[in-house]
């Protein structure tokens, strides 16, 4: 690039960098809204820091991530569902049925594991297959769709479990998932690859964009962000190895995070999840198939529920009537909302899965360490999901105020 | 205006619906670099006019010559194919997606090599030609990166414009583009629709107006109850004949109406 040939340089100005007060309107109006809930994580910690000092230890912050792993990855089909403005409430009863499917696979009928994790995941992905054929083909709200599939999919678990209620699970390979831990060399290794991984890509946008003369060649906003990428990496890698080392779920669950951030934000297929949510009638007259959109979206949902499903039964050792029952699937819910998915459709990312499970998980279990009891952790969650959707709410207004001139 | 014949001609187009007759032997024309008003009262049968050459409506009679060759435009697709693109009154724009999205909505460009395994989004060459595309009609915004829900009116409905003319369109048809533009808004809309005159686009602009009708067409177009109540050239015709024609006060005889000079 350095011996440029003015003539064919595009006549296109780099734009203009954001003003400080372009910062700060994107804060309030929620476009930051990440930065706000990492904010928030890190208030949380040090609240709960400050009243039990074993909640940041690396133990405690190891079997943190274990207990996020499951809700986190039912939020990541969550979020598809947000994205689209609909709800699935059927991610609870959808988690717990995959896992029974699996549990009783290899248990009763002695199926391989793998075979058997493959059903479980597959039982997830044709109910939302079918929700999503449903909801889109009859134009019958999703809300009263999964809602139906809420009740029907915990009696099929009930109907799967059959007189046993409950199936113990035994086989190392399944029990593996939630209870395998890497070595520290092992860990290091996954945490030079994950960061060359972002910033090789980072770097390789930026170059396209320069070349492209749509930025300029200050290399300071790429650097910033691939120096805290891999600031963060490192902080988690070293606080995971001084316990047991990383986890498989939690290798789990930030894979599926970025693969699924990825299709959303980078591919064809997500920009029109984005289109459909933002304005479906538009989307169409585009040539954007938007039942085929809707029904791969809700299969994304039953998918991951079936995949949170089963961290959960290999965590636990064990499926019974209750899988996926109690407030599981209202976490699932509340975790992306809480970190700023919009429930009105459109806006929102995958990261806000992890993010929010991170919030509710931390408040849950530092209450935990605090020896609360159910009924002020319910009461304090609720308070928190009240907040973030009055938030998003007031981000929505102020947009639609500041949009129509 | 032009030494060639007419970019899009319709003859003796007529459209039913059930016991209503929309359309009734119309014949209408635009030229290349010209700008054509649809004026009309109420159900005078613009909108079926204009969804009939957009080729969401099939017509019952009648021929299409585009580019002095006979046609068959059955589907909007067919439309698109001709050159034919359509910009609606609502817009269709999604406020969420920045300008960049929304100009390449339903017609993204998807990246070379390993990207066409994940459909990845060429989001640099998307942006690359939004500019191409923006600066050539000098549609002014304040980043193609800014969502479309964050943009006045006017800037709206030019994205809207500016993404029919991302297929090199040959004729633009524009459905009420002014309707519910404050009057600066009105004027930024009207001085692109003389750029793509400018270009040599042929662009029919259905609107209630005659204040912006005068302005900006060459010709003004009268449909009265599915036929033409007459052609005016905005030169010679006042504002009075366009209004008796609409109203259908001229019916004994128009005395602006004529033929295109």
């Amino acid at each position: 690039m350095s011996a440029a040939a003015p003539q064919t340089a595009p006549a296109v100005e780099p734009p203009a960098r954001p003003s400080r007060g372009e910062v700060i309107r994107r804060f309030v109006q929620g476009d930051l809204a990440s930065v706000r809930v990492i904010l928030g994580v890190v208030v949380i910690w040090i609240i709960f820091q400050s009243q039990n000092d074993r909640f940041l230890t690396a133990i405690n912050l190891t079997n943190l991530m274990l207990q996020i792993t499951a809700v986190g990855l039912i939020s990541v089909g969550v979020v598809y569902v947000l994205l689209l403005g609909e709800i699935d409430l059927s991610v609870g009863a959808v988690s717990g049925l995959a896992a029974a499917v699996m549990a009783v696979m290899n248990v009763k009928h002695g199926w391989n594991p793998y075979l058997a994790i493959a059903a479980g995941v597959l039982c997830g992905t044709a109910i939302g297959v079918f929700q999503g054929a449903i909801f889109t083909g009859f134009g019958v709200p999703s809300f009263v769709v999964t809602l139906a599939g809420l009740l029907a999919w915990q009696g099929a678990l009930l109907y799967v479990l059959g007189d046993t209620g409950t199936i113990n699970i035994n086989d190392g390979k399944i029990t593996g998932l939630a209870n395998t831990f890497y070595s520290d060399t092992v860990g290091w290794i996954m945490a030079v690859v994950a960061i060359g991984a972002y910033a090789g890509s980072t770097l390789w946008a930026w170059r396209a964009r320069v070349r492209a003369g749509l930025a300029d060649r200050q290399l300071t906003g790429p650097m910033i962000r691939i120096v805290v990428v891999a600031a963060a990496v490192i902080a988690a890698v070293a606080i995971l190895n001084s316990d047991r080392g990383v986890p498989l779920a939690v290798l789990i669950l930030v894979g599926f995070v970025a693969g699924m951030e990825y299709l959303a934000k980078r591919t064809l297929f997500g920009r029109h999840v984005y289109a459909v949510g933002g304005n479906a009638e538009a989307a169409r007259r585009a040539g954007i198939n938007i039942h085929k959109i809707r029904v791969i979206v809700f299969a994304i949902a039953g998918t991951m529920a079936a995949i949170g499903g089963i961290m959960q039964a290999s965590r636990l050792l064990a499926v019974n009537q209750s899988s996926g029952g109690s407030d599981l699937l209202l976490l699932a819910i509340a975790g992306p909302v809480i970190a700023g998915t919009s429930l009105f459709g459109g806006r929102g990312s995958v990261w806000s899965a992890l993010l929010g499970a991170l919030v509710i998980g931390s408040i849950s279990n530092g209450m935990d360490l605090l020896a609360l009891e159910s009924s002020v952790k319910f009461m304090v969650t609720g308070g928190v999901l009240l907040l973030a959707v009055i938030v998003d709410a007031l981000a929505r207004r102020q947009r639609q105020a500041v949009g129509r001139v | 205006m032009n030494s060639d014949g007419p970019l899009l001609a319709l003859e003796g187009v007529s459209k039913r619906f059930g016991p209503v007759q929309a359309l009734d032997g119309v014949d209408f024309e635009v030229r290349r670099g010209e700008v054509v008003a649809l004026v009309g009262d109420n159900g005078a049968g613009k909108s079926t006019l204009v969804k009939s050459i957009s080729g969401i409506y099939r017509t019952d009679e009648g021929k299409f010559i585009f580019e002095g060759q006979p046609v068959s435009v059955s589907t909007p697709a067919d439309a698109t194919a001709l050159g034919i693109a359509t910009v609606y009154q609502d817009l269709a724009l999604c406020d969420n997606l920045d300008v960049v999205a929304n100009l390449f909505l339903g017609q993204e460009v998807v990246g070379s090599g390993a990207a066409v395994v994940t459909q990845q989004l060429d989001e640099t060459a998307m942006e690359h030609r939004s500019h191409e595309l923006l600066e050539q009609f000098a549609v002014t915004i304040p980043s193609v990166r800014s969502e479309v829900g964050g943009l006045s009116g006017g800037q709206r409905q030019q994205v809207a414009v500016a993404r029919s003319l991302l297929g090199e369109p040959k004729v633009v048809l524009l459905d009420e583009p002014t309707a519910a533009l404050g009057v600066a808004q009105t004027a930024q809309v009207l001085e692109l629709i003389k750029r793509l005159r400018e270009r040599g686009l042929g662009v029919v602009v259905i609107s209630h107006n005659l204040a912006d009708v005068f302005e900006v067409a060459d010709r003004i177009f009268v449909l009265r109850l599915g036929r033409p109540g007459g052609t005016f050239d905005t030169q010679k015709a006042s504002r009075e004949d366009v209004v008796a024609a609409i109203t259908g006060a001229s019916e004994n005889g128009a005395h602006g109406a004529e033929a295109p000079a």
